[in-house]
């Protein structure tokens, strides 16, 4: 039965969440790189939202949600071209809005997923390279992940994984990603210590701006109803932002003696990733322990832990998103309360250690098969079209050598 | 005196300033400025329109030295700039004929440092 306030509370999330990729997702990251490579971050942040859309309805959708193929491990191309996909509900997902209403939803999961890796090879990736290594990457890791944590019959659901809105299919994958992928490109030409100035941080604040704001559809639309989780998971997210922001303005305030804006900006988004999988299951309480956390754990990663070792993670996808998406979900296992969300579970806290191991397990497991896969990948596509512009290129700017095109002019 | 102009790769300025700074040169002026010489730009297309070999950015910098610092600076501008690839820039030496110290009027060499 189709209920008209979940159908439309769960378009609008759909459209929140396609803002949080463009223009959220873009602007935040296009501030962060400097000027001659600002266009190449936008392109590549919207031309993924025209190609993975493609790919989610010809066969992507099918592929994580379609009819389980046997063993919970991916899809099946029953439902590829929107087959079996229409204005009826699927129970198996959302019983009370439109099939057609729930895949576009995902279509836009399944477009800023690969594009928060962009944050780790910004700046010296090919552009052929980048949109081949998409949409593989949307094909052999999103959609089975997608699969294994949300589609009927997946293993990870089987075995009672809890993920809210997405903390290791979304976040951990692209996090995880991202570190494989900085490894194999290497360090951006001239790359040292301190690291290269952002070179726009009013868009980067935009960015966060909107993401924040994108937010509320990831993660409450993810109750795929307008009901009290949704509402509960509003708050919690809202809660864990303003703590993680508030939390990193902080710990720089005092390591380095001023609060930056840039600090706060990337302590929300930490906060934002990591409340994801844990957003419907927490209490609002609890979920500002959860995002001092996040804050204080992707300050580590990224200015202690990256500092000393020196991978060239540009804009930091693996420290926020990484360390966010699998400290969240690890936080399910230790916050989640059946007080919250009747169809959850207890987590530790809760007097149920059940669950925090199944949560350990599956962020171990889905790490493991991300980062191989993205090393196939990775060497596949280097093998084909390569990976990395010439170091001339790299010089000039991808604006000018890839997309053949200036953000700024100097004189006019 | 002279007044030595460098044009240089913008991504090459940390190095070029951290080796000046190492033989005490410390004053410089830096500007953005456009550019072309052996190395040609990039073609550049908006919306179909083509424009060729558009002027890449560099960066210039203006070092007011006195003698006996005119060739370590030199050394000291390449070392930093040099890649060896077209497009590493050009250093003009000019002869200076004054320097005023804005602040207290002093002249000449001693304003230079």
């Amino acid at each position: 039965m189709i209920n008209s306030g979940d159908t439309a509370w769960v378009l609008i999330s759909t459209v929140l969440v396609f803002a949080m990729t463009i223009p959220g997702l873009a602007f935040f990251y296009g501030g962060l790189v400097r000027r001659k490579n600002v266009l190449s971050i936008l392109m590549q942040c919207f031309i993924i939202m025209c190609v993975i859309s493609l790919q989610w309805v010809l066969f992507g959708y099918s592929l994580a949600f379609g009819p389980d193929t046997g063993w919970g491990i991916i899809g099946s191309l029953k439902w590829a071209g929107l087959n079996f996909v229409g204005s009826q509900p699927n129970p198996d997902y959302a019983a009370t809005i439109p099939h057609f209403v729930f895949m576009i939803f995902q279509c836009m999961f399944a477009v800023i997923t690969p594009a928060l890796i962009i944050g780790a090879f910004a700046e010296r990736m090919k552009f052929s390279a980048f949109l081949i290594f998409s949409v593989l990457w949307a094909t052999f890791v999103y959609s089975p992940l997608a699969h294994w944590v949300w589609g009927a019959g997946g293993w990870m659901k089987s075995l009672g994984v809890m993920d809210f809105a997405g903390g290791i299919v979304v976040h951990a994958s692209s996090g995880v990603s991202a570190l494989v992928m900085c490894l194999l490109l290497g360090r951006r030409v001239g790359y040292q210590h301190p690291p290269f100035r952002p070179h726009n941080l009013p868009f980067t604040v935009l960015g966060a701006g909107l993401l924040w704001f994108g937010w509320f559809g990831f993660n409450a639309g993810s109750a795929l109803a307008a009901d009290g989780i949704a509402a509960n998971a509003f708050i919690t997210t809202h809660v864990a932002a303003a703590v993680a922001g508030l939390t990193w303005a902080l710990i720089e305030w005092q390591q380095n003696g001023a609060p930056t804006i840039l600090g706060a900006c990337t302590g929300a988004v930490a906060g934002l990733a990591t409340i994801t999988p844990v957003c419907g299951f927490v209490n609002p309480i609890n979920a500002i322990f959860i995002g001092i956390l996040a804050s204080v754990f992707c300050y580590i990663a990224i200015a202690v832990i990256k500092t000393k070792l020196r991978y060239d993670d540009a804009l930091d996808a693996f420290g926020v998103h990484g360390v966010g998406g699998i400290w969240g979900t690890i936080a399910v296992g230790l916050f989640a309360e059946k007080a919250v969300n009747a169809a959850g579970a207890n987590g530790l806290f809760f007097g149920d250690a059940h669950q925090f191991l199944v949560q350990l397990m599956m962020v171990a497991v889905a790490s493991v098969f991300v980062a191989v896969m993205t090393w196939i990948l990775f060497k596949f596509v280097d093998a084909v079209v390569g990976m990395r512009v010439e170091e001339r290129q790299e010089v000039i700017g991808l604006d000018l050598t890839q997309q053949s095109e200036a953000a700024y002019t100097v004189i006019e | 005196m002279k007044l030595i102009v460098a044009i240089i790769q913008p991504h090459r300025l940390n190095e070029v300033k951290t080796a000046l700074e190492a033989i005490e040169v410390n004053l410089m002026t830096v500007t953005e400025v456009l550019g072309q010489g052996r190395q040609k730009g990039v073609t550049e297309v908006y919306r179909g329109a083509k424009e060729a070999g558009g002027l890449l950015k560099k960066v210039r910098l203006d070092i007011a030295v006195n003698e006996n610092f005119v060739e370590p600076t030199i050394t000291a501008i390449t070392a930093g700039a040099h890649t060896g690839e077209v497009g590493d820039g050009k250093i003009f030496v000019l002869d200076l004929a004054e320097c005023i110290r804005i602040s207290n009027g002093e002249r000449g060499g001693k304003a230079i440092g």
